[in-house]
Formats: structure tokens, sequence, C-alpha cells
């Protein structure tokens, strides 16, 4: 639906160059809900602008739904804009008008005539929840109905693709919540594929089924949200990653253990799906002759698939914890182990994804 | 007080024609320039190095230049428009070249306030740059469109004082000629106080408008 080719794009800043997009490729499959992350500078904003050439690459191409628009005229341009809409983090939003005047702009740019604009203008806002205040005037509205102004003005058009520039950025977490809802109905109902650019993990774990992340103009990493979740490849990754899933063990705990036992040998477990519900540690603990010390656990869902976290230390003879290892692996259960503050792994037990993430 | 009433009644009429025809090509010309300072800036949507840079001196040229200086400088080009060069009509082509600059530097203040955000959500609809002006920009900057009118007109009030140089008459003249030059300080203080009511008309007005058409806080 949106395809990324070698897309490049450079600023000239006081005679230095500043690669925003450093050879970008990327692929947005039609009905995906794809999220770009990366902190501020990183260049998804300049990335999503491409999509719609609010930013034209100045070098690769940006393929649309087929179509190269680098190469459309600019009447032809101006009809294809109609099948991208865009929401953005302030809404930007016109306070002069009302929100029905606001909601058919696109189609009054058009020339569509009244009734009709009537007709659609009032069936989007009642989709986004707001057919009660068609009269109103922007700044009478909080944060979260302006999103759906927003998000109204820009399904009006029908479009293919919606943009989401930083869309819940300026939100609360429950307003954030709610929007997030509405754009999965949007994905869902109207069957628009979605890109969203973020900041927030959040909103990836929320939504997203992919996820790219971005750092330096560069996609360091690319996957289905799952595995960016379960198995996170780069250092700033994990961090996103940890920003919602907490995987590490608290910092009075492990300052209790360096005390007690300065060589103890700590596991981290992933459990995707089916897994968590196997007792494994219950198993485990009558099977070999090891004590287990249960130091952090978490569960949390993405896409309807629970995905859990646990954090066990491992009491025994070294070639019994070798075994545990081992039958814990054959339960299709991720493990790896770590130093004790549960981030940084000391040598990777290898990492076996569950059919789980596949499936 | 030495004038009669005839006078002051004649000078209000002549003063109101002056401002209000002023004001109309005044602020057509404004708009016209302003909006074109704005467009043609750099990064904006009709971006034009040649066009700014020839409207941008141009307007400070007349900017600078004291209005009785100017007044008295384009009589050839006032002959060539109105067919005169001395009168209340013939003091209306000065009054405009001086008053709209004046309100172009105004216009393009007021809509350079707009968010750029409001520009780039035109450009992704497919905003042609003819309806990001009319549709966007100058709806967003209306209520603060109007201050800026509000501010000229009583700035071309001021200026009308001096059209009495080419016998365009106005309330001005009558306090210079029959007020000041011959110390009749009766018809100073008649004039300045309907000059003044005039102008606290004016801006009432204007802050009106400006509220009525204000939607944000």
């Amino acid at each position: 639906m949106i395809e990324f080719i070698g897309t490049s794009k450079q600023y000239r800043l006081d005679k230095k160059i500043i690669k925003a997009l450093d050879h970008i490729d990327l692929k947005v499959n039609k009905g995906d809900i794809f999220g770009v992350i990366g902190f501020s500078g990183a260049g998804k904003s300049t990335l999503i602008r491409t999509v719609n050439l609010l930013e034209t690459p100045t070098e690769g191409k940006v393929i649309v739904d087929g179509k190269d628009l680098t190469t459309l005229s600019r009447r032809q341009l101006r009809e294809e804009k109609k099948n991208i809409g865009m929401i953005f983090q302030h809404f930007n939003l016109l306070s002069s008008k009302t929100v029905f005047d606001n909601v058919a702009m696109p189609l009054t740019l058009s020339g569509v005539n009244k009734r009709e604009i009537e007709k659609r203008v009032n069936e989007v806002l009642k989709f986004v929840g707001l057919e009660s205040k068609t009269n109103a005037y922007i700044d009478q509205l909080s944060g979260g109905q302006k999103q759906r102004v927003g998000i109204a003005r820009a399904l009006v058009t029908n479009p293919k693709i919606l943009l989401c520039d930083e869309a819940t950025s300026a939100l609360d977490p429950q307003t954030t919540k709610s929007i997030l809802e509405l754009l999965k109905r949007v994905n869902i109902e109207y069957n628009i594929t979605i890109l969203i650019i973020t900041h927030e993990m959040e909103v990836i774990r929320e939504i997203c089924n992919r996820v790219a992340v971005m750092e330096n103009g560069q996609i360091i990493e690319t996957g289905n949200v799952l595995e960016i979740f379960s198995a996170p490849k780069t250092k700033t990754t994990r961090d996103f990653v940890q920003s919602v899933v907490r995987d590490e063990i608290p910092q009075s705990i492990y300052e209790q253990l360096q005390v007690a036992n300065p060589n103890e040998r700590i596991f981290k477990l992933k459990f995707i799906g089916v897994d968590v519900g196997q007792p494994i540690v219950s198993e485990v603990a009558k099977k070999f002759s090891v004590d287990i010390n249960v130091l952090f656990g978490n569960i949390t869902e993405l896409q309807k698939i629970p995905f859990g976290n646990l954090i066990i230390e491992i009491v025994g003879a070294d070639t019994e914890t070798e075994k545990v290892v081992q039958f814990i692996k054959n339960r299709n259960v991720q493990i790896e182990e770590v130093l004790a503050n549960g981030s940084k792994p000391r040598n990777y037990s290898g990492s076996d994804l569950g059919n789980a993430i596949y499936g | 007080m030495e004038v009669s009433r005839e006078i002051i009644l004649g000078a209000i009429w002549e003063t109101l024609y002056m401002v209000s025809i002023g004001l109309f090509f005044g602020a057509t010309l404004g708009l016209i320039l302003g909006i074109t300072l704005v467009v043609t800036r750099k990064g904006h949507i009709l971006e034009n190095r040649w066009v700014f840079g020839i409207v941008n001196p141009i307007v400070n040229i007349f900017r600078s230049i004291p209005f009785i200086i100017l007044l008295v400088a384009i009589i050839p080009f006032t002959r060539l428009i109105v067919g005169t060069a001395i009168g209340t009509t013939a003091a209306i082509v000065p009054l405009v070249l001086h008053i709209g600059p004046y309100i172009s530097r105004l216009i393009e203040n007021s809509l350079l306030e707009v968010d750029e955000g409001i520009i780039e959500a035109a450009k992704a609809m497919g905003a042609t740059p003819w309806q990001i002006i009319r549709k966007f920009l100058i709806p967003e900057a209306f209520p603060s469109l109007i201050l800026s009118v509000t501010t000229a007109t009583i700035g071309l009030i001021g200026a009308t004082a001096m059209a009495g140089a080419v016998g365009g008459g106005g309330l001005g003249d009558v306090a210079i000629t029959y007020g000041y030059q011959r110390f009749d300080e009766m018809t100073i203080l008649v004039t300045v106080i309907l000059l003044v009511a005039f102008v606290q008309l004016i801006q009432t007005i204007g802050n009106r408008l400006e509220r009525h058409f204000r939607h944000s806080s």
C-alpha cells in the first residue's frame, strides 16, 4: 500500500548536510496498522510527510497504492491526496469555523455539492461520536474531541490510507486510549491502512500489528509487534519495549540479592500466547533438584495475545541448572541468562520463540 | 469661534470621504501586497525570491517617505489618475499610496500569526495555493485583520490632516488653517474633540467586530 524504496531526504543547514532520511526501505501492507517509533529527531516526522509529499524525497521513491506521487501532475496529485487522510499532533483545525465546516473542508475544496457534503459530514461525525457537537467551535472542545474532529475530517473523503502524525502525543492517557480505540475501528470498519508515527511505545502496543524503529534517519529494526516486543535486537528498541513492559528487577531487590548471594544465576523467561498457562516453575521445582526464587513477573497483552515476563533465580548445581534451561527451552518458552539487573544478557542461551508468534 | 457651522460640517464630510475612499483602496492595495509578502517568502506556499525581493523594498520605501513629501512628490501621478492635483479627491491618491503599504505590513503580521500547522493540513487535503489563502489563511487571521484595519483607519485620519496642503480639506485642515494659523483656540478645540470622538468610535467598532468574529480564546 505504501512502499518506501531507498527513500532519502537531505537538508542543507548552514553548509552542513543533514540526513533526515537515509535510504529507507519499508513496506506497509494493505490493512496494516503500521507504527514507526523513534525519539524526536529520528526522522519519523519527515518519513510520514513523504507519503503525501508534504516533504519531497531527495532520493528514492515512495509508492502509494501503486503510484509514484512525484511523477504526477499537480492536479493528479491533489486528486490522489483525497486517498490519503492525515491527522496531526496539534490537530490543525480551523478555529474560525465550526466542527461541521472543519470536517466539510476537504469536500468544499473539491466542489462537492451541499447536500452531499451534509450527508457525508453527518455520517463521519456520527462515526467519531461527535454528532452533538456539529455546530460547536473548535475552542469549545476538549483535546480528545478535537482529535475526533481531525479524524472525521481525514475520513470525509473516504481515503484508503490514514497518516497519523503523533496523533495522541498531546493527549492524556485516558483520552489516548479512546482515540486509539477509534483508530482501530477506522482500520477495521473502513478497511483503511494506517501509518502511525509516535514516540510512545504504548501506542504501538495498543493498536499496531507491525512496527519499525527509527534512529538517525534509518530504520534500525522492523517486524511484527510480537517479534519486536519479545525479541528486541537493538538497544533503542529494548529501551522502547521496557518503557511499557517492565522486565527488570526492582533496584531494591537487586541490592538485596547482591548482598545475599553475589554468585546466583538469574534467568529471564518470556512466555507468549498459550505458554502463559504453563505451570513451568512448579514443574521445574518438582523435577529437578534446584530451588527457584521468583524475582519478578508481569503479563501484558499484545494484539489479544498474552505476553509474559518472568525473572527467576535458580539455585543449584550448574549441571542441574543447565538441564532446567534445556527443559524450559523445550517447552517453547524463551529463556536467557541475565545479569542480576535483568536488562543485560550475560550470554544468550538462544531465543526460541513459541509458535504463537508466527501462527 | 470664527468658523461657521457650515465649514465644520463640510470638513466632517470631507474627512469621512477621504477616510472611507482612501481606506477602501488602501485596504485593497494593502491586502494584495500583504498576501504577496507572506506567500512569496522563503518556505511559503508560493515562494518566489524575485517577487518578494521587489515588493518588500518598495513597501519599505513608501513607508519611509513622510506623507507631506509624498503628497507633493506624486502630483504628476495624481493628475494622471484623477485628472487634477488639488482638492479632496486628489488627496485620496497619495493617501492610498501612503496607507496601502502600511496596511500591507499589518496584514503581513496578521497572516504570519496563522499556525503553520493549518497550512500543512490544507496542503495535506490537496488545497490549491489560492484555496489556502482564501479558505484557510484569511478566515483564520480575520479577527486580527479587523484590528489591523482599525489601526490603519486611525492612521489614515491622522494623515488626512495634511491633505490641506493640496486643498483636500477635512477637519485637520480646518484646525490648521482656521485654528492654528489664526490663533483661534476654540476652533482647534472643536475639531480636536471631533477627531477624538471619531477615533474612539472607530476603535470601538473595530474591537466589537473583532470579538464577534473571534471564536477562539
